[in-house]
């Protein structure tokens, strides 16, 4: 079935909603207005104001609520409209939600999940546009999990809800309006491990959310020019599925990493980092990233278009890995 | 003072050598120029010559033995002091012993190889050392390639199969070693492509008379011309004769005429005729037949394979009219010389028919622009065209 990714996390919510009773979701604006990128549109109507909640602005308060219920035994969904606001609802995220079950001794699991908007492209300013989930990977005791394409979108929430611990969950705001067919035979995906989105043997491109779709663009381009670039979807974020990583750098001995976050400390970083450590020997060539330019995300469009990862830059970083000689 | 005598590259291809045996022993005087020892390379025989004079000390690999460029062959005692004993340790067929990290002492003379004298560790990526490993390369043969200034799988996998087809193909090797010049050369090489047809009525009519009074042995090829003109040419014209080395061109002081000859049965070498542009044309011709020979038997001399600064390419009689040729790396220019046929020609406003010979020049547009190419193009044409003053 084709629909928009917006209406495959939809259909997620309205299932998960469906299938579960002690499910509810909380947060600014998701009820009357329907949500500030209109995912939960139409579900108050449907499921009534006990379930779809309206809550005041204050995200440390809603996502403490969210976290309360959690652990009272209920399934809350909390929506924060992009990911720069959920900074004042770290505290709740970081000193409770991911630490609790530990501090219990493992009696007090928090089976929360958290959706939050993040990425630029939409012209919203440098308040809207950060992509700061490689911040998240940074915490142990939470799951981390961007779904990138309409399969991920419509069933990465059940497993996700599924999990006794914290899950936030990352929709890239560009993804929204994308179009693609709904898998028939699908139930249910993973969220252990990455996926291989375009098989290659020259180069490998490691990315997640946003970027994606950018790479398979690239990887389009790069065809028609006798390159095969292998793109692999993250899908999570934290833990990283290590695994899958390796076997591809075996694949392919050059990887570029895409990542829309900052470049200094990044998660671009990070897997770069793993793949020195654990594959070493594979690599063929020097790893090159493409990350967002270390501004906050400008307003106007070219030179918001400028700082973000591009298809051209994409393939400007893989013919630099693939360069004969290489840069030393 | 002792010097060491390493094994040259004697192209941009060439990784390593067979040592087939020794010409001198220890104890013997060897001059500048000298062979010292034949080795076998993916294109035959060659005579390695000496770039010192001295006295062998040691010899210090055995024959049989396949060597990497930049192994030290012998040491030599120069004749200005005594010889220092050296520690002699063979070199048997087990793998060679890494290279000084510190730059050896560079031989008075012209320096045999580069990759051997450069200091530092070799940048080799990491999953080319392992591949490396796994398939026997030694590092040094992967450092022998000339030009390539980080090493990947691909290059050790190319140096794998260089030396099994070797062992088992010379052919097979060949064809290798002039698919990695010639894959080089249209990777790196922004080639560039001129044409220019010219009469050599007065070519001919000059080179009948002049071989009319001499024996058949004698007599000079019509070929020989085109390269002697190319030799003057490049003397007067520094931008096309030399080298394009580490990022930038260094211009040849002596102009050194690479002669493409096909070998029977397959393959083709450019060995070098020196100095071709201060040798008489009867000089040059001896020294060409002699050349020829030797190339066809398998036998060239090192300082004949590896010094060309120029290369000419001709198809002959039989070949097509014009050929647009490869530049053969690190040179910079290459000229082609298709068949001379009768061509309808305009000669003071008439046509008429002539020989027409159509000459191309291939050359690298990072040393040169079309607009020097070609007035270098024309002069050629105009130097065959004036036969007696070649």
């Amino acid at each position: 079935m084709r629909m928009t990714y917006r209406e495959a996390a939809r259909e997620g919510l309205r299932a998960a909603l469906r299938a579960d009773p002690r499910v509810f979701l909380m947060g600014e604006d998701i009820g009357h207005y329907g949500g500030c990128y209109a995912v939960t549109k139409g579900l108050l109507q449907e499921f009534g104001p006990e379930r779809i909640r309206d809550t005041p602005l204050s995200e440390s308060a809603f996502v403490g609520a969210g976290i309360g219920a959690a652990i009272g035994g209920l399934r809350p969904i909390v929506e924060i409209m992009t990911v720069n606001f959920s900074l004042l609802a770290l505290d709740q995220i970081l000193n409770n939600a991911a630490t609790l079950c530990h501090m219990s001794g493992g009696q007090v699991n928090v089976p929360l999940v958290i959706r939050m908007a993040t990425g630029a492209g939409r012209q919203l300013a440098a308040q809207h546009s950060h992509s700061l989930e490689g911040w998240y990977t940074h915490i142990p005791g939470l799951r981390v999990v961007a779904p990138a394409t309409i399969d991920d979108a419509r069933f990465m929430l059940a497993t996700s809800l599924a999990s006794p611990d914290p899950v936030l969950l990352f929709e890239h705001i560009f993804l929204y309006n994308i179009e693609g067919d709904l898998s028939d035979r699908l139930e249910a995906v993973d969220i252990e491990h990455a996926v291989i989105r375009r098989p290659g043997r020259d180069v490998l491109l490691i990315t997640y959310g946003g970027s994606l779709h950018k790479c398979l663009a690239a990887a389009e381009q790069l065809a028609a020019e006798g390159v095969e670039a292998e793109v692999l979807d993250l899908r999570t974020l934290r833990p990283l599925d290590d695994v899958t990583i390796m076997e591809a750098v075996r694949r392919t001995h050059r990887v570029v990493v895409i990542d829309e976050g900052w470049r200094s400390g990044s998660l671009a970083a990070e897997i770069t980092t793993r793949i020195v450590e654990q594959a070493f020997y594979e690599l063929d060539a020097p790893v090159a990233r493409v990350c967002t330019a270390e501004v906050p995300i400008p307003y106007p469009k070219h030179l918001e278009d400028a700082a973000l990862p591009s298809v051209a830059r994409i393939i400007e970083a893989v013919r630099g890995v693939l360069a004969r000689g290489g840069s030393a | 003072m002792e010097v060491e005598f390493r094994l040259p590259s004697l192209g941009a291809d060439m990784e390593a050598a067979t040592l087939t045996h020794w010409l001198k022993k220890p104890g013997d005087a060897v001059h500048r120029g000298e062979a010292i020892a034949v080795v076998e390379t993916d294109k035959g025989l060659i005579d390695i010559e000496c770039f010192e004079d001295g006295v062998v000390s040691a010899l210090t690999v055995e024959p049989g033995t396949r060597i990497p460029v930049g192994t030290v062959l012998a040491r030599l005692a120069s004749e200005t002091a005594p010889a220092v004993p050296a520690p002699a340790a063979p070199i048997s067929a087990a793998p060679p012993s890494p290279p000084p990290l510190v730059k050896p002492a560079a031989p008075a003379g012209p320096a045999p190889a580069t990759a051997a004298t450069v200091p530092g560790r070799a940048h080799i990526s990491p999953a080319a050392r392992r591949r490396a490993v796994e398939l026997g390369v030694s590092l040094e043969e992967l450092q022998g390639q000339g030009g390539v200034d980080i090493i990947h799988i691909e290059d050790v996998e190319r140096v794998a199969a260089l030396s099994k087809a070797s062992s088992s193909d010379p052919r097979a090797a060949m064809r290798i070693a002039i698919g990695n010049a010639m894959t080089r050369a249209k990777r790196e090489i922004p080639h560039y492509y001129l044409q220019q047809a010219v009469d050599v009525s007065p070519t001919r009519e000059w080179l009948s008379a002049h071989n009319a009074k001499l024996p058949v042995a004698k007599r000079l090829l019509e070929g020989l011309l085109i390269v002697k003109a190319v030799a003057m040419a490049a003397a007067r014209s520094a931008e096309f004769n030399g080298y394009f080395r580490n990022g930038r061109f260094e211009s040849a002081v002596s102009v050194h005429v690479g002669t493409a000859i096909a070998l029977r049965g397959g393959g083709l070498v450019a060995p070098a005729l020196l100095d071709a542009d201060k040798k008489d044309l009867q000089t040059l011709m001896q020294e060409f037949s002699d050349l020829v020979s030797r190339v066809r038997a398998g036998h060239m001399r090192s300082s004949e394979f590896a010094a060309a600064t120029i290369t000419v390419t001709s198809l002959g009689d039989e070949g097509a009219d014009s050929l647009y040729p490869i530049i053969n790396p690190p040179q910079v220019a290459i000229v082609g010389a298709g068949c001379i046929a009768p061509q309808p020609w305009v000669h003071e406003g008439a046509v008429m028919i002539r020989p027409v010979l159509s000459l191309t020049l291939a050359a690298d547009h990072r040393v040169t622009d079309g607009r020097s190419g070609s007035r270098f193009l024309k002069m050629i044409g105009e130097l065959l065209a004036t036969p007696d003053k070649l």
